[in-house]
């Protein structure tokens, strides 16, 4: 059962080894292409849309221009003013979770975001922009961040080490977040979908099948919620840490 | 006992968790619910907060839940 149920997720290679890394083969996987389709849809979407830039957006330039506009408020608002350079930066990231999230929901398809290590690769990329960005911008006083104002001296040896290591983990629980909500999406999905097989294998209840399945269709519109939702927190939260380094305390 | 079945229940406790997450993330709603209602002018200012303090606590319940899955598939 165990093994059935993570088959959604298992990683296949499409092509042979184009070349090594340390003796690692490196092969073109199902992963990779995912990452690949969604980079492509949007980006299409994006330059589709804006090639005729209406005075009076129609509906496809009303999307693209809303995304932008939200993701454009929320840095403005979680990062500050001088986070504007950070904008396009803030927003691939936003898109590129947003489509592989949208893309995952595709039956047979693969969704990335359910590897944590796709996660963890963009949120240690965010940790190290986020430090060497602190450092440029404020020099050592950077290291204040893990003094917070107005704390009595006395607290200082206990509270330094807990903001030290709330910096660390930031990383790990940015990646955990997304990835175990789209695991624990796609699973709730499967075996709701497992129970709807079940019920109509056996003859006498095949017509309750009907109740799984009803349940099954209300939790895939739920995860479209919770792909937009879980975009946006991860840009949100990746929006605020960019404050310290820009801002300090 | 054999360590299969202590495996299954070690990740049924795990779970257990995710009750104080449940009650955090009814908290959060309601507080939100409650602000709307006496200002629903302000319903821009309350909905990031209300996001951020949902992703924190759902952390919670999130690790919960890792840690059961990988109870179940530890060998």
């Amino acid at each position: 059962m165990a093994e059935s149920l993570f088959e959604e997720f298992e990683i296949h290679h499409l092509s042979d080894p184009l070349f090594s890394i340390g003796g690692h083969p490196v092969t073109f996987t199902n992963s990779a292409l995912w990452m690949f389709i969604s980079i492509i849809v949007a980006t299409m979407l994006m330059v589709v849309t804006m090639r005729r830039q209406a005075m009076v957006p129609g509906r496809w330039q009303m999307m693209t221009e809303s995304f932008h506009n939200m993701i454009a408020n929320l840095v403005r608002d979680m990062a500050g003013e001088h986070a504007k350079p950070f904008f396009p930066f803030i927003f691939t990231i936003f898109a590129f979770i947003f489509f592989s999230n949208l893309l995952g929901l595709i039956p047979h398809s693969l969704a990335v975001t359910s590897h944590i290590i796709v996660n963890f690769g963009i949120a240690i990329m965010l940790f190290i922009v986020i430090t060497i960005t602190g450092f440029i911008r404020q020099g050592f006083h950077f290291f204040g961040i893990f003094v917070p104002p107005g704390v009595p001296k006395i607290m200082l040896p206990v509270i330094v080490p807990i903001e030290m290591i709330s910096f660390a983990v930031r990383p790990f629980s940015l990646s955990i977040r997304l990835f175990a909500n789209m695991l624990a999406g796609h699973l709730v999905l499967l075996v709701f979908a497992g129970l709807t097989a079940s019920l109509v294998a056996a003859k006498w209840l095949a017509g309750l099948s009907v109740l799984p399945l009803g349940m099954n269709i209300a939790i895939t519109g739920f995860e479209f919620f919770v792909a937009f939702i879980q975009a946006y927190v991860y840009t949100i939260l990746s929006a605020l840490y960019l404050r310290d380094a820009l801002e300090g305390h | 006992m054999e360590n299969t079945s202590l495996k299954f229940l070690g990740a049924g406790i795990a779970m257990v968790g995710t009750l104080g997450a449940g009650l955090g993330l009814g908290l959060i709603f309601s507080a939100w619910l409650n602000a709307l209602a006496r200002n629903p002018s302000a319903e821009a200012k309350y909905k990031t907060p209300g996001f951020l303090g949902f992703a924190m606590t759902e952390l919670v319940l999130l690790l919960c839940f890792v840690i059961a899955f990988m109870l179940i598939n530890a060998k």
